[in-house]
């Protein structure tokens, strides 16, 4: 008798576990982090965004995360293990998971994957990124409008195309602002390394730079700038507590919007594979705040230059613009393709030193 | 490029490699092989923030990173000493609550400005032109680690407790028979380790970046490992090994800012590289210099 009771307890207990009103069935979205949550910057904001797409939602869905997560071997393992658990859906914030996570997404057909800023897609592999270099087609038009000494610098962690795109972008905009910039590119081959950002920031400093852009996820250049002097401006965050000074803007991440759309398909059952590169116009690059000694002139023209970026009237790669090898590129008035700017493995005239391979 | 400027940055970059090696070096001397420099470190980092952001003053979070480190570089000493553990996954393992225990302290103090420390001018001296700003107007740590290379090499070379301690490191069993207390100089040693390694982790939050960030000593305790082997265990070989990292880092990042087209990766390699040929080096003259009981276990009874 006890032992029938035991067996219909299991049956019953089978057959809610496999009705879809059952409460373990709620959606479990997962996030890989590269760097700790509170580093100030790229992983931080992610975070944040995926807290509030959580508050969004409420108790409708499960969210977990893993952070400091390094990319390659680790990554698939963790991957693997988030699937493994039970995971619907995850996000991957780093452009160095994207093998990891289509790797790992052929494995587990029915669980979908998010890719930040990778290009590689599958049947269940997403990738979303923002137009960044729309953003710092305006921070480097402060950059060129306040360096006294005509010399900026730039700190790139990986040479990959987002980066450059950035560091072409960022120049280009200067030059309009000031026609006598020079651009110094410092590669530090790391995302995350407050010391070596410092000593980055430094370097550049004893060259005789007096604004540094910087594509690294810590606050620590502009903890020196703030001690040495100079401006700076907030990456991914908006950094606003070194404001005014050395902060005198920001280029901001806003995935929120995105990870609420994206969990709501899911919900919805409509998720589908897709590409997408977002910008100033679909919100998801922000720009801070402007503060600091920046003259209003200027101030009002990286306005209305946001506005026209915003509105799709003016793309910070229009031409006449020149390879570094002093080829042509683009025609006058002629906008640069997404294609180009996706693959962008090159410097745009004027810019000095090589990219390292 | 400006020289001056260079030598100067390189002394700071420097600075936190410097102090956790020669502690090293002398926990090594004494035979006891302390892999967690990492975890003493960044817990240095964070506590002396904390302790520099409460009261105001840098030297009072100089002081609190040391103790902090140097007590738990203790927990090791009575694992591996007492309970003899394995050294090397004893170290490891101390990396890893270093790692995660400054991770939950520092929570709190994201974001926070950390009181600035004061460049001295040491007078006359600083007023040379060019060796002035080169060498004379650092901050005060800067000079006590240089001291401190001094005070060991001269403790080592010529007084009897640093004649006792290389004599443990060489051979605890003889030590052992003589009477010493093998025990109990290791513990010494590892407690002068684990001070020297936080104050090095409390230059990076309180001077180098001046700011406290997880994680944010990013492998300078390995380094600091690496130099005590290249220096094969003296405190000279310790000075040029952090000198010649720090340099190669600042040096590598003041060429690119300056437009050289230079290999970066091959200058960024360059002392591991060095490091592995002063050990093909010194294995190839059958003379290391490594402690002779070095990672061993030693109890009275054995």
């Amino acid at each position: 008798m006890k032992r029938r009771t035991l067996l219909a307890t299991a049956a019953m207990g089978l057959a809610l576990a496999g009705s879809p009103a059952f409460a373990q069935d709620k959606p479990k979205i997962a996030f890989v982090y590269v760097g700790p949550v509170n580093d100030g910057g790229w992983s931080q904001h992610h975070h944040e965004a995926a807290m509030k797409m959580k508050e969004h939602f409420g108790d409708a869905i499960e969210v977990i995360e893993q952070e400091s997560v390094p990319e390659g071997a680790d990554a698939e393992r963790v991957l693997t293990q988030m699937a493994l658990s039970g995971a619907d859906l995850i996000f991957t914030t780093s452009f160095g998971y994207m093998d990891a996570t289509i790797n790992v997404a052929a494995k587990f057909p029915d669980v979908k994957f998010e890719h930040a800023t990778g290009y590689k897609t599958a049947d269940n592999v997403s990738a979303y990124s923002a137009r960044f270099y729309e953003g710092r087609a305006i921070t480097g038009y402060l950059a060129g409008a306040m360096t006294k000494s005509n010399k900026i610098g730039y700190i790139g962690s990986f040479p990959i195309p987002e980066v450059i795109r950035g560091i072409n972008s960022s120049f280009l905009h200067a030059r309009k602002a000031n026609p006598n910039v020079e651009m110094s590119v410092v590669w530090l081959s790391t995302w995350f390394d407050p010391a070596k950002e410092a000593d980055a920031t430094q370097a550049l400093l004893d060259q005789g730079v007096d604004v540094v852009l910087a594509h690294t996820d810590s606050t620590a250049p502009l903890a020196v700038l703030e001690k040495a002097g100079g401006f700076g401006f907030g990456q991914a965050g908006d950094m606003y507590d070194y404001a005014p000074q050395p902060r005198i803007s920001s280029i901001i991440d806003e995935w929120a919007p995105y990870y609420i759309d994206r969990v709501q398909a899911i919900i919805d059952g409509t998720w589908a594979s897709q590409n997408v590169w977002q910008g100033i116009g679909d919100g998801m690059v922000g720009i801070g705040e402007i503060t600091g000694p920046v003259p209003e002139d200027v101030k009002a023209t990286v306005l209305k230059m946001k506005d026209d970026i915003a509105s799709g009237a003016y793309h910070p790669f229009t031409g006449p613009i020149n390879k570094q090898d002093g080829s042509a590129w683009l025609a006058e008035g002629e906008v640069a393709e997404d294609g180009v700017l996706a693959g962008m493995d090159f410097y745009v005239e004027g810019l000095t030193a090589e990219i390292p391979h | 490029m400006d020289p001056v400027l260079l030598v100067a940055s390189i002394m700071v970059s420097a600075t936190p490699i410097l102090l956790a090696a020669i502690g090293e070096m002398v926990v090594e001397k004494a035979g006891v092989l302390n892999l967690g420099v990492e975890g003493m470190m960044i817990t240095g980092a964070v506590v002396g923030f904390a302790a520099a952001v409460s009261t105001g003053s840098p030297l009072v979070g100089f002081a609190a990173a040391a103790l902090a480190s140097a007590v738990l570089s203790l927990s090791f000493g009575f694992l591996t000493q007492v309970l003899l553990s394995n050294q090397v996954a004893t170290g490891l393992g101390l990396t890893l609550v270093g790692l995660g225990l400054s991770a939950l302290v520092g929570a709190s103090f994201e974001g926070v400005r950390a009181p600035g420390m004061h460049k001295l001018r040491i007078p006359l001296l600083a007023d040379i032109p060019v060796f002035g700003p080169m060498f004379f107007r650092h901050d005060v740590m800067v000079y006590v680690s240089l001291l401190l290379v001094l005070a060991v090499w001269a403790f080592l070379k010529y007084t009897r407790a640093g004649l006792i301690l290389r004599a443990v490191g060489e051979d605890h069993e003889s030590a052992h028979a003589l009477g010493y207390k093998v025990v109990r100089v290791r513990m010494a040693a590892i407690f002068f380790g684990g001070a020297c390694a936080g104050l090095g982790g409390a230059y990076v939050s309180l001077v180098r970046v001046p700011q406290w960030t997880e994680g944010m000593t990013a492998g300078a305790g390995w380094i600091a490992l690496a130099i005590v082997v290249f220096a094969s265990w003296r405190p000279l070989g310790v000075l040029i090994g952090a000198y010649l990292f720090g340099g190669v880092t600042v040096l590598q990042l003041n060429l690119q800012a300056a437009g050289a087209n230079v290999p970066v990766e091959l200058l960024s390699m360059s002392p591991y590289l060095i490091t592995i040929l002063v050990l093909v080096i010194i294995s190839a003259r059958g003379v290391h210099g490594a402690p002779g009981s070095l990672g061993r276990s030693f109890h009275a009874s054995t």
